[in-house]
């Protein structure tokens, strides 16, 4: 088998999905507490009435920065890009992706998107028109200088990140699985993550041409948006909410995902309603592209518009639902042990469901109009995004800790650092109801005293303080845990999938050898496990000659061929490293370095295709 | 007497009516507090005043009774599973790989599927059915009146079409009146919102979009943009003056008049500073020579109780440090800090005050 390189030289090369997992959740937990320490900011702002930590110009670039970083750099890189390119081929017994250095360059890509976006805020030019961005405020009329061409261009590099990204889990997800893990015996994770990629791969170029529409506009002269010249400022809202709607599934069907691996792991039982949850995940986003224009309630679209995506809307209540029910009752005929990971999913679904529910109301067109851009809807979507994305990551965390570390993390902090998390997002979020209906809108830098909003406010600047408080609890627990806890051994948890049957943390090869299947809870079925003991023993279904991946057919998950993969390589960082230079180049319309670029990533591309000398067969 | 309830600042009367009516309706601004106390403030979805927003509350409540009951029962699940832990499935055998899976069905698709369908579908037609029959557009041939609506970078137009009536930030109608609200912008989009009399409205570059504004009782409402515009987003908020029918026609009439000219010769005197100045590059006074058009018509500024979208009272120590020192009041709204005299400035909010 073969062996990672060493030192930083195999890091920045590496293709190894897990290293590059690793990579991403670092990132991403860089970018989180930029994020978090935004919205600390803007709460302890708006703790008490007229207060000015920060003026209104920094505010904007704030709340904005908020959103971007926790949507784009946060929750999708953090789902995907960590729990998904880890675990992922783990879970379908594989020993890589299907593209190892296409994922290594959406990672290059994603580190210099972050890096990218987050220069606008230290040279003080962020961009400022909220990360809806709505035309004609991000027009270069009423929004000169760079802070808007920031925007355009960061997301549109973020977004090759995930698409790439996306493109690969899909192929891994359909091509790569152990033969024998047909479609209907693959783990609900994957589902999950087969949803959540095909929804980035077709909601994506909605917000890339927007956003390409928006720096032709500004930068260019073109008038997509310009409604004296024949544009239109609706057009900007229908093509980023095509994105941003599905958006919201691809953020919490991962999360979905995490949480019906750990449910099994913690009850002993398999998940309720196996095929009904599986199809629903799929299901979710797939009708979550048709309700894109429930957030244009407010625009003064015709009613009977209006109506057709409030139907829609309704519609996309029922998957939910089912899943929501399937967990519960696999808690209640499972044997729950009410560890931190478990914990946090049962919080992740109170959180859930109180967010879902305020959802619902939303389909009553009135009601939406009359809320719609208050505080009522920020506590919605957080208690969907903190409640339902974040919970069932930082119980991931928890859960695969032991199989990425091979140690064991302290269970006393862990319950502390939850309950800290829970009352306090509560706190923060509750409030945010009542004061949304009390008539407080959205993205004010302050308000006045005497319209009833200060103890609310003040409530939720608390709760922010106290969720603080509860990550730093779970972060700590983990680095000190890292250094000082249990061994953990391949499977401390009795879990029910692949990854539980290999050591801690798993070799660079994943599985010795490729393993059998023959239900989505793999690791439960013991003669399949004896039989791969049997199987390495004997020298059989061992595959040592060099990289080698066994591929299996799309739904059966039949035996098809063996490929050999690519080892460490120089041209994802080197490629990720050219288009960073294409994209300050485009910043700066320096257009004729911008051609010079193109022509080095050309050359870049022609490296890529070279033949490769293949490392180590150790 | 003076309340302060839902207002961005202390001591502020919301009465300015003509001298005889003053007593009387500071009498009875005294006694709006009371009435609201409990209610929420003054900018409150849960405190309507007409029927369209009294619908909007009264479904909100029952949502949230049923809401609720639903978060109580997934609860109720998670602790009954807190309860079981230790048991598997219902009586069954503890060995079986799917304990309870039948019933686990049932409940499955009987909660997760079919009794979501029939809340969603009550939800649905009640909501998109029933109540938004009296929340959209009105049909212009049931409304009364026309007012227009249109905002700015970072202040509300109200102009009433066949008067020559404009104002800013304070808008006046009639009690018990359908008024026909048309919601433009000059710029950015915007969104009119008075929660207490109507659910929202956007305004849209090169699009008219129109919203019912009834109230069902003379009273001060207040609202405020809903959609991020920039920089003073914050600071655009508006005041809805409910007044009886023959109050309204009256001061639309003084509003629809051109500016008083001046009296005093301190008041002459701001006046040519006004018009020599650069105020008149920006701001309207119908009447006179100025005719900018940035900032708001200020032919009746002395009508109005607030300054800078509900930012500050209007009341003459305040005017004369909005004039030399907005920034700092309304840091990167559109009028540049003047630098003006003492004896300047004081003819200049002599003069203003005079606009009634």
């Amino acid at each position: 088998m073969w062996q990672s390189r060493p030192g930083v030289l195999g890091w920045l090369m590496t293709t190894d999905h897990k290293r590059i997992g690793l990579l991403y959740f670092w990132t991403t937990l860089v970018l989180f507490a930029a994020g978090g320490a935004e919205a600390l900011i803007m709460r302890t702002q708006l703790m008490q009435p007229n207060q000015h930590v920060v003026g209104p110009s920094v505010y904007d670039q704030l709340f904005t920065m908020h959103g971007i970083t926790m949507i784009f750099f946060f929750i999708i890189p953090m789902t995907t890009g960590a729990f998904g390119n880890y675990l992922l081929p783990l879970m379908i017994g594989a020993r890589d992706m299907a593209f190892p250095r296409l994922n290594a360059l959406s990672y290059w890509i994603f580190l210099g998107s972050g890096i990218f976006i987050y220069t606008s805020l230290f040279i003080g030019m962020a961009p400022n028109a909220g990360w809806f961005d709505y035309v004609p405020l991000a027009n270069a009329k009423f929004d000169p200088g760079h802070a808007i061409d920031f925007y355009c261009l960061g997301i549109i590099f973020n977004g090759i990140s995930s698409t790439l990204t996306a493109a690969n889990f899909i192929v891994t997800i359909l091509k790569m699985r152990a033969p024998g893990m047909s479609f209907n015996r693959m783990p609900l994770f994957c589902f999950a993550f087969l949803a959540a990629s095909w929804g980035l791969l077709f909601a994506l170029p909605s917000l890339t041409a927007d956003t390409i529409f928006l720096f032709l506009d500004r930068n260019v002269g073109t008038h997509f948006f310009d409604v004296a010249r024949g544009g239109s400022a609706m057009l900007w809202q229908h093509l980023f909410w095509i994105f941003g709607h599905p958006e919201v599934y691809i953020l919490i069907v991962p999360a979905f995902g995490i949480a019906t691996e750990i449910i099994p792991a913690f009850t002993q039982r398999r998940v309720v309603a196996f095929p009904l949850v599986a199809v629903a995940e799929l299901l979710v986003v797939f009708i979550g592209f048709g309700v894109w224009a429930h957030h244009m309630f407010a625009t003064g679209m015709p009613t009977i518009t209006v109506i057709f995506f409030a139907a829609a809307t309704a519609i996309v209540v029922i998957p939910s639902t089912i899943q929501v029910f399937a967990w519960c009752m696999t808690f209640i005929t499972g044997n729950a042990r009410f560890k931190t990971p478990l914990l946090f999913i049962a919080g992740f679904i109170f959180m859930f469901v109180a967010g879902g529910l305020t959802g619902i109301m939303f389909l009553a067109v009135p009601f939406d109009q009359q809320v719609t851009d208050t505080y009522f809807v920020i506590a919605h979507f957080h208690y969907i995004i903190f409640g339902a994305a974040v919970f069932p990551i930082f119980g991931g965390m928890y859960f695969w800790f032991p199989k990425v570390t091979g140690k064991l993390y302290f269970e006393l902090p862990g319950q502390i650092s939850f309950w800290l998390i829970f009352i306090g997002t509560n706190l923060l979020f509750f409030p945010m109801h009542i004061v949304g209906l009390e008539g407080m809108p959205r993205r004010n830098y302050t308000y006045p005293a005497g319209l009833g909003w200060g103890p609310a406010n003040l409530a939720e600047t608390i709760g922010s303080y106290i969720t603080t408080v509860g990550i730093v609890v779970l972060m700590a627990n983990l680095v000190v845990s890292y250094f000082r806890g249990l061994p953990a051994g391949p499977d401390p948890w009795h879990g029910a999938t692949l990854e539980w049957t290999i050591p801690s943390p798993p070799p660079e090869y994943n599985f010795a050898v490729i393993p059998k299947v023959s239900s989505a809870y793999a690791n439960w079925d013991y003669a399949d496990r004896e039989e791969d003991r049997r199987k390495l023993a004997a020298g059989v279904m061992v595959l040592e000659q060099g990289h080698e991946q066994p591929v299996s057919s799309p739904v059966d998950g039949w035996w098809a061929e063996i490929v050999e993969m690519p080892h460490d390589s120089p041209w994802p960082i080197l490629l990720g490293l050219a288009l960073a230079v294409v994209f300050v180049l485009l910043l700066l319309h320096l257009w004729m370095g911008f051609c010079f670029a193109v022509a080095g990533i050309l050359l870049v591309l022609l490296g890529w295709h070279g033949e490769e000398p293949q490392e180590s067969e150790a | 007497m003076r309340h302060t309830q839902g207002y961005p600042f202390p001591g502020l009367s919301t009465s300015r009516g003509t001298k005889p009516r003053r007593r009387i309706a500071a009498a009875a601004s005294a006694l709006l507090p009371l009435t609201l106390a409990g209610c929420g403030g003054r900018q409150s979805v849960l405190n309507p005043h007409s029927h369209p927003a009294g619908d909007i509350t009264n479904l909100f409540w029952v949502m949230m009774a049923v809401a609720f009951g639903g978060l109580a029962l997934i609860t109720g699940l998670l602790v009954l599973a807190w309860f079981r832990r230790g048991r598997r499935g219902f009586g069954a055998d503890a060995d079986d790989p799917h304990p309870g899976e039948r019933q686990g069905w049932w409940v499955v698709v009987g909660m997760g599927v079919v009794f979501p369908l029939m809340v969603v579908t009550a939800l649905f037609i009640v909501g998109n059915g029933v109540i938004i029959g009296v929340t959209q557009a009105p049909a212009a041939s049931s409304t009364a009146m026309t007012v227009d609506a249109i905002g700015h970078q970072w202040y509300w137009e109200f102009r009433y079409p066949g008067t020559k009536a404009v104002t800013a930030d304070e808008l006046h109608i009639p009690v018990r009146t359908r008024v026909n609200l048309v919601a433009t912008t000059a710029d950015v989009i915007h969104s009119f919102w008075v929660p207490e009399l109507n659910r929202k409205i956007d305004t849209i570059p090169g699009r008219r979009n129109r919203i019912l504004l009834y109230a069902n009782r003379p009273g001060v409402y207040r609202g405020q943009c809903a959609e991020y515009c920039g920089l003073q987003h914050t600071h655009m908020g508006m005041l809805v003056f409910v007044q009886t029918r023959a109050a309204f026609h009256a001061w639309l009439r003084g509003q629809a008049a051109p500016a008083a000219a001046p009296t005093t010769a301190l008041e002459r005197r701001g006046e040519q500073v006004f018009l020599s100045g650069p105020c008149s590059s920006c701001h309207t006074i119908r009447g006179t020579s100025a005719r900018g058009f940035v900032g708001p018509d200020l032919t009746h500024l002395a009508s109005r109780t607030t300054l800078g979208g509900l930012t500050i009272p209007n009341r003459r120590n305040y005017l004369a440090r909005w004039i030399v020192d907005s920034q700092h009041l309304k840091p990167g709204n559109q009028m540049p800090n003047l630098e003006l005299g003492r004896a300047q400035l004081r003819a200049l909010v002599a003069y203003l005050e005079s606009l009634k």
